[in-house]
């Protein structure tokens, strides 16, 4: 049985969730569902995504009660609503900081952002970034539908330039923003890119964000079939898919299809190419574990135009520094040279004086 | 020939200079020497925004008051008695408050041609006669304190940085301070670069051997300790007070704090000093912004922390929309608003009492806050305390309205016994409140109308809290009109109920007939107190009160309010209490109210409530 317990079992703990309790209870997915009807209008992506996690958690091994789910405003942050953990439905762009302040205060749980391309890239875009370059101990999921969905159509800033919504009927002019580029450029120890509709690739990504300590950013590409739809068509047609997915796998060549590969560049870029008998040994390969963003960084460019060459899989996952490990230290360090405080002595430090 | 002492009861000295002169230090210094002397006292530092605004200019002067006596004082007082003017500009920019026959003493090493022109005086104004109402000492400080340290192996430019600690010398001399209080901080101060530390040494013993030697100054002071309650006492500003009172609030409530903030004036010193002790598992995060500071404050209090967020007027501002979330989730949350002078940047170093409706109503919503105030720098540490009890017993967020007076001043401090404090229970729940082994969020303690808080990692509870409207019981989404009407009610009802459990506002009314009472909130306190005490040594009657619950108000604060004849509300704004209690208790209250980022005078506030008391 590999599905099961990661967590503190044979299988070895994952870094991520090292100092979170492990648990011997066999859940099922269906121990992760809450009693909440779920609300998203039919065809929605964000099912795809919580069944996915649903049958994920666990694979966790980490009791129920140990995990927080905390999310913004939007579509995708009634995520928490349908999962029996802990969960806070926050305000609008918020969750990244809120969630720094729970992790920072309790390492013993495992903490999960649920944020989309408004939220949290638009209003919250100032938390996203300070929270990954800070690299508390959460895992951020980003549900990219490239549209605001709850609002009811607006464009977004995951939006193409030019789109025609509500409130831009002769197109938006707003250059959009690529989340990984984003997340590569504010020092995100782990960067990954899935989509909604692949449950397996989806479900490894999950858990390699699970396994990597300090904070990791997933975006998922998620569908919004009433105000987006068919955002992402040319990713999930069979056909098409084959030559615009670049599947990315630590240590294998980076190939879209049999016939092309993923080939050094000018000063650092790299650059789509057929592959050769006399070029093969030239295709890179990935390393998503490359101290320096700029390759990771090169590789999330590969998709522009949008949607040329989609590179999905993990772009980067360095370990660095963990910002709640390190508070916590702090802590530690300061108990353990001068003792626990104590509120008499502290408050009759400095000059004093006795009047009798 | 020993010079003549001369006993005084009371004395305000102000210390001005240039931002870079150390005139806070050299304040600072004189205080904690008058504190370990025994008399009460308080303090007024005044200092610009601008770190370093250019030398010798009028937006440079920094300033400190000190008012010292041998019996219980209330305010830094009115007029100083003494002003030091470390420069031309510093005299330009204090001399309109001082009083005809106060002592005024000049650096006048700095009274160069080139200084005076830079604050538009045409000819000196200590020899040209303007001076004339005051007894002026010229004194060559600078010159003085280079020749004192010429065996010094120091550049001259730190000799002469070394003014300050010469001029305290000399007032150290003139007031009969103690000096092993400051003898021994420099030491340590300067620990590790002993040439600066022999410079600062000379300089202060300079300063007081010349005080002790010229004729220029014929005659010392002294000041005896004053009549205090019996005690251990310290010297404590508002800041250091309420950031000991967030430690004192964990510590007896078993909470770790955690304090999340984005540095502003003049609330950062609190975020500093927490930051000093981890000790206490105290941990601090300096957020990329206000709204992160409240954010991470309020996740850290869903995990079961005390959490803290410390602004000022523009914070407060952006912190709103999460307090508002804070409410609806009905979860313990402290907001330190140390209010400055607004609107928008407003003056950062001058303070206010003009956030009080912000407190009460800036949110969307029918979303009530608790709101609590300190008196005084040292009440800063009970005000703290109270607030974290209400937050945590109500499970809401709290705000506490200090404000920049409060903050950077100071006064003597009797340190509480630790064991006396209150203390605060959490009361954690742990297990399930409903029927086939629910947990049910936001079923209520049927006396304090409080939601159980059950933090994560407490198994059979998992819920889900967020800021949408909610079940009155499953805490589960809810759109139903009725529900809302009932959830809107009880979040309300739940605050006014508080009002049961906070103490009565007290009377002081000595003769019981007063006609007038003067009812204040906040760090008017001291003030308000001595301009009544002006009052009443003039033979006319009047009632004092003073609030510190604001929201809600102490329930027999209507019965008070009708009781006295006419109600003065002294407040550093355009009236905010004065509209809460007309509202809420239909009573017309006279507002006095200036808003000049200064605290009130005792004298201009005696004024009024006489003004008020004689009328017909």
């Amino acid at each position: 049985m590999t599905s099961a317990n990661l967590n503190g079992n044979d299988e070895g703990t994952l870094a991520g969730l090292k100092l979170v309790p492990s648990t011997d209870t066999q859940y099922k997915a269906k121990d992760f569902k809450s009693d909440q009807d779920v609300r998203w209008c039919p065809g929605c992506g964000d099912y795809a995504v919580l069944a996915a996690f649903q049958s994920f958690l666990p694979q966790l091994g980490v009791p129920r009660e140990n995990i927080v789910m905390v999310s913004g405003i939007g579509c995708s942050s009634r995520f928490p609503y349908y999962l029996s953990t802990y969960g806070m439905h926050s305000i609008h762009g918020r969750a990244p900081a809120i969630a720094t302040g729970l992790a920072t205060s309790r390492q013993d749980l495992s903490v999960w952002v649920i944020t989309g391309d408004g939220d949290g890239l638009s209003i919250g875009g100032n938390h996203l970034i300070h929270a990954l370059r800070r690299n508390v101990n959460i895992n951020v999921l980003l549900f990219n539908n490239r549209i605001y969905g709850l609002t009811k159509g607006q464009y977004s800033p995951t939006s193409e330039a030019g789109k025609v919504t509500k409130s831009s009927p002769v197109g938006s002019l707003d250059q959009p923003f690529n989340p990984v580029s984003l997340a590569l450029g504010a020092e995100a120890s782990f960067v990954a890119r899935t989509v909604d509709s692949d449950r397996k690739h989806l479900t490894s990504v999950l858990r390699e964000a699970a396994d990597h300590p300090g904070a990791s950013f997933v975006e998922i590409y998620q569908n919004c079939p009433i105000f987006n739809d068919d955002a992402f068509t040319p990713l999930k047609d069979p056909a098409a898919r084959e030559t615009r997915l670049l599947r990315m796998e630590h240590g294998e060549p980076l190939m879209l299809g049999e016939d092309r590969g993923v080939f050094a560049g000018e000063l650092g870029g790299l650059e789509v190419a057929e592959v050769t008998d006399t070029n093969r040994d030239r295709v890179i390969r990935h390393d998503a574990h490359r101290t320096d963003p700029g390759y990771a960084f090169a590789l999330s460019r590969l998709d522009l135009p949008a949607f040329e060459h989609v590179p999905v899989g993990v772009f980067r996952n360095v370990r660095r520094p963990v910002y709640d490990e390190l508070v916590n230290e702090q802590v530690s360090d300061a108990r353990s040279e001068r003792g626990e405080g104590e509120l008499a002595s502290l408050l009759a430090g400095g000059d004093t004086w006795t009047v009798d | 020939m020993a010079k003549q002492i001369e006993q005084l009861d009371r004395v305000i000295i102000r210390f001005a200079g240039d931002s870079g002169d150390g005139m806070q230090l050299t304040g600072d210094r004189f205080t904690q020497e008058t504190a370990s002397f025994g008399n009460d006292l308080s303090t007024l530092p005044n200092f610009p925004a601008e770190i370093r605004a250019p030398a010798g200019t009028l937006p440079g002067v920094s300033s400190f008051q000190l008012h010292f006596a041998d019996h219980d004082i209330m305010t830094p007082g009115d007029s100083p008695d003494v002003l030091v003017a470390m420069n031309p500009a510093a005299l330009k920019a204090n001399i309109g408050d001082i009083p005809r026959g106060a002592t005024v003493i000049v650096n006048s090493d700095e009274f160069t041609r080139r200084n005076l022109a830079k604050v538009q005086y045409e000819v000196d104004p200590t020899t040209d006669g303007t001076l004339d109402a005051f007894k002026v000492s010229s004194v060559p400080l600078t010159s003085m304190t280079v020749e004192a340290l010429s065996s010094c192996d120091i550049s001259k430019k730190d000799a002469q940085r070394a003014k300050n600690m010469f001029a305290l010398g000399l007032l150290s001399w003139m007031y009969n301070r103690p000096t092993e209080g400051t003898t021994s901080f420099l030491k340590s101060k300067f620990a590790g670069k002993p040439a600066i530390l022999d410079a600062n040494l000379k300089a202060f013993q300079a300063g007081w051997n010349f005080g002790e030697t010229t004729e220029d100054f014929a005659v010392s002071y002294e000041i005896k300790p004053a009549r205090l309650p019996s005690g251990t006492y310290r010297n404590i500003t508002g800041n250091l007070a309420t950031a000991y009172g967030l430690i004192a609030g964990s510590t007896r409530s078993g909470l770790p704090l955690f304090l999340g903030s984005y540095p502003i004036t003049p609330a950062s010193d609190v975020l500093h000093e927490l930051s000093k002790h981890k000790r206490f598992g105290v941990r601090t995060f300096q957020a990329e912004d206000e709204i992160a500071g409240v954010g991470a404050a309020l996740g850290a209090s869903f995990g079961g922390s005390l959490g803290v967020t410390t602004t000022s007027g523009p914070g407060m501002v952006l912190k709103q929309e999460t307090v508002g979330l804070a409410v609806m989730t009905e979860l313990p949350l402290l907001i330190v608003d140390v209010q400055r002078a607004g609107p928008s940047t407003g003056m950062p170093t001058k303070t206010e009492q003009t956030d009080l409706l912000m407190a009460m109503f800036g949110r969307n919503g029918e979303s009530p806050v608790p709101v609590v105030a300190p008196q005084s720098p040292a009440d800063c540490f009970d005000a703290a305390l109270e607030a974290t009890r209400i937050a945590v017993t109500y499970r809401t967020p709290v705000v506490l309205m200090s404000d920049g007076y409060l903050a950077n001043g100071s006064e003597p401090w009797r340190l509480p016994d630790v064991d006396d404090l209150p203390t605060i229970d959490p009361g954690f729940a742990t297990e399930p409140n409903g029927e086939d082994e629910r947990y049910l969020p936001y079923k209520r303690d049927t006396e304090t109308l409080a939601r159980p808080w059950a933090v994560p990692g407490t198994p059979g509870l998992e819920h889900r809290l967020g800021g949408i409207e909610k079940h009155s019981e499953t805490g589960d989404i809810s759109y139903t009109p009725a529900n809302h009407d009932l959830m809107v009610r009880t979040r309300q009802g739940k605050i006014d109920a508080i009002a049961r459990d906070v103490a009565p506002v007290e009377v002081d009314d000595p003769t019981g007939d007063a006609d007038v009472l003067v009812l204040g909130w906040g760090g008017t306190y001291g003030a308000i107190t001595a301009g009544v005490r002006r009052v009443r040594r003039s033979g006319a009657k009047v009632a004092q009160a003073h609030l510190r619950h604001l929201n809600p108000f102490p329930e027999n604060l209507g019965e008070v309010l009708k009781s006295y004849d006419r109600v003065v509300v002294p407040e550093i704004n355009l009236g905010q209490l004065s509209m809460l209690l007309r509202s809420r208790f239909l009573v017309d209250v006279i507002g006095y109210n200036k808003v000049r980022g200064l605290p009130f005078k005792a004298e201009e506030l005696a004024d009024a409530l006489r003004e008020v008391i004689e009328r017909d």
